[in-house]
């Protein structure tokens, strides 16, 4: 691509939701 | 849902494209910059004549590769797909009012010097206990489970942090729990004991600087009125010196008065911390202190400024991350857990000196938000619970289409309250400083990893 150059593609989980993360 | 933005470093301007729906981001030029920013419908008027002035084939050209990376149809259809599971209601950390009393009195103190407006009080070893056994009798199926001492300044009682970490550790292995220990503290009352025992104890303490001498002392005041800048640098160092490579947080605060932060962060790294946070005071607006609707656009600049002094320092003696800068977008939460947010009032509850439950810290002594007490034997209050739990960014209009609201998700509930009335509403002063905090953390990210 000449305009744009990626980074990081598609970096959203939308698996998970163990509750395990922390809770500000 | 592409956002346009663009850093400036050493007089030379770099555009970006971030895709928040998907978690892309991209290096841009800047017809693409131009392009996205009119989707947005956010073209300045001098940026509308850039526009124009590019030739034809040159629009024609970006607009193609900018296709190319809209979200089709088929990718939209999986995305609705998603299931959100909700906040769950099941207990996960607890914020622990060892103490309701402190050895400073900052002016900006939204727990008005340590006592919430309230008689000071010392969290007994019986309440401690009873509040780490309901923390367990309502964590469910989840393993891993934290408390936050806090305060006032939680080192007033440090008796019963040490008992409370004790009998914690032990009812944590009785019943198959993983529980972890955090602090705040102010540093006053840290000395070798203190320090080895937060050392050994906590997954995190953050302790409280402002930055620069007379910034600090200006706000941060002794009940004497004795100045505690030295005292209390020479402490965190100490700490800091043991800590080695865990986790820490210098946290300083800055209000209307020192919007140019960056100088105080730069401060803290001259003075040997790598772990660095200054927040935004959140008051009233009509405090002296509070930050005014026009000292916005200053502090947005403030952070690029700040994100100029950490490329600056990277990699050298001097190198310090910025809580605010910090985004892993690889190894970052999943989706669930970044509609939740902190979890205040559904997984994560303040229990007070005398026992009481409130939705969190900031919530304490609030009227309408008592959900009971750990002394009484009883359930705490489902209805409270249910109405923090059903608040997520799903369900505030103003997020729909904010390209942070994966990283905010959707704000201080407290804020909101205190400031808007409601918790199911955003605090506009945040929402744009996050936004800002967002674009410089992505460009730090795109750095690092040119780097590596």
């Amino acid at each position: 691509m000449k305009h744009l150059k990626a980074i990081v593609k598609d970096t959203i989980r939308r698996d998970g939701g163990c509750g395990e993360c922390q809770s500000c | 849902m592409l956002h346009a933005f663009s850093f400036h470093r050493n007089g030379e301007t770099e555009y970006f494209v971030f895709d928040c729906e998907k978690g892309s981001l991209y290096y841009a030029d800047f017809p693409i910059f131009l392009l996205v920013k009119q989707l947005e419908n956010k073209l300045t008027e001098e940026e509308k004549q850039s526009l124009n002035r590019l030739p034809s084939e040159t629009v024609k050209d970006a607009r193609e590769e900018l296709n190319s990376i809209l979200e089709t149809e088929s990718e939209k259809a999986e995305r609705e797909k998603f299931e959100y599971k909700g906040k769950n209601t099941t207990v996960k950390a607890l914020c622990l009012h060892i103490c309701h009393d402190c050895n400073l009195c900052c002016e900006y103190c939204f727990a008005s010097g340590g006592t919430y407006k309230t008689a000071r009080q010392y969290m007994s070893e019986k309440t401690a206990k009873a509040a780490i056994d309901f923390l367990i009798a309502n964590s469910g199926f989840r393993k891993n489970i934290e408390i936050d001492f806090f305060g006032g300044e939680p080192l007033l009682n440090f008796d019963v942090v040490k008992s409370a970490v004790d009998y914690g550790k032990k009812q944590a292995k009785a019943h198959n729990k993983v529980l972890t220990y955090t602090m705040t503290t102010n540093a006053v009352l840290l000395d070798k004991e203190t320090i080895d025992f937060l050392n050994e104890e906590m997954d995190n303490v953050v302790i409280s600087v402002d930055g620069r001498r007379d910034v600090h002392e200006r706000v941060r005041k002794a009940v004497n009125n004795e100045s505690t800048y030295d005292v209390i640098l020479n402490n965190a160092k100490e700490f800091v010196k043991v800590r080695g490579s865990k986790r820490y947080y210098i946290r300083g605060t800055f209000t209307a008065l020192n919007t140019d932060f960056a100088e105080d962060v730069k401060v803290l790294s001259d003075e040997g911390f790598h772990q660095i946070s200054i927040e935004p005071v959140v008051l009233p607006k009509d405090h002296k202190l509070a930050i005014r609707d026009e000292q916005i656009p200053q502090i947005l600049d403030e952070y690029e400024r700040l994100a100029n002094l950490y490329l600056d320092r990277f990699g050298t003696e001097k190198w310090f991350s910025f809580f605010h800068f910090l985004i892993d977008l690889e190894n970052g939460p999943c989706l669930h857990k970044r509609l939740n947010g902190c979890g205040a009032g559904s997984e994560y509850l303040a229990i007070l000196p005398n026992g009481d439950i409130y939705p969190c810290h900031q919530f304490a002594g609030e009227d309408g938000f008592l959900m009971g007490n750990v002394l009484d034997g009883r359930d705490f209050d489902r209805e409270i619970q249910s109405r923090f739990a059903s608040v997520n960014v799903t369900v505030k209009s103003e997020c729909k289409d904010c390209f942070a609201k994966y990283t905010c998700s959707g704000g201080c509930a407290a804020n909101a309250y205190h400031y808007e009335g409601d918790i199911t509403k955003v605090y506009p002063t945040s929402c744009e400083m996050a936004r800002k905090r967002l674009e410089t953390a992505l460009v730090l990210y795109a750095k690092e990893k040119d780097k590596k």
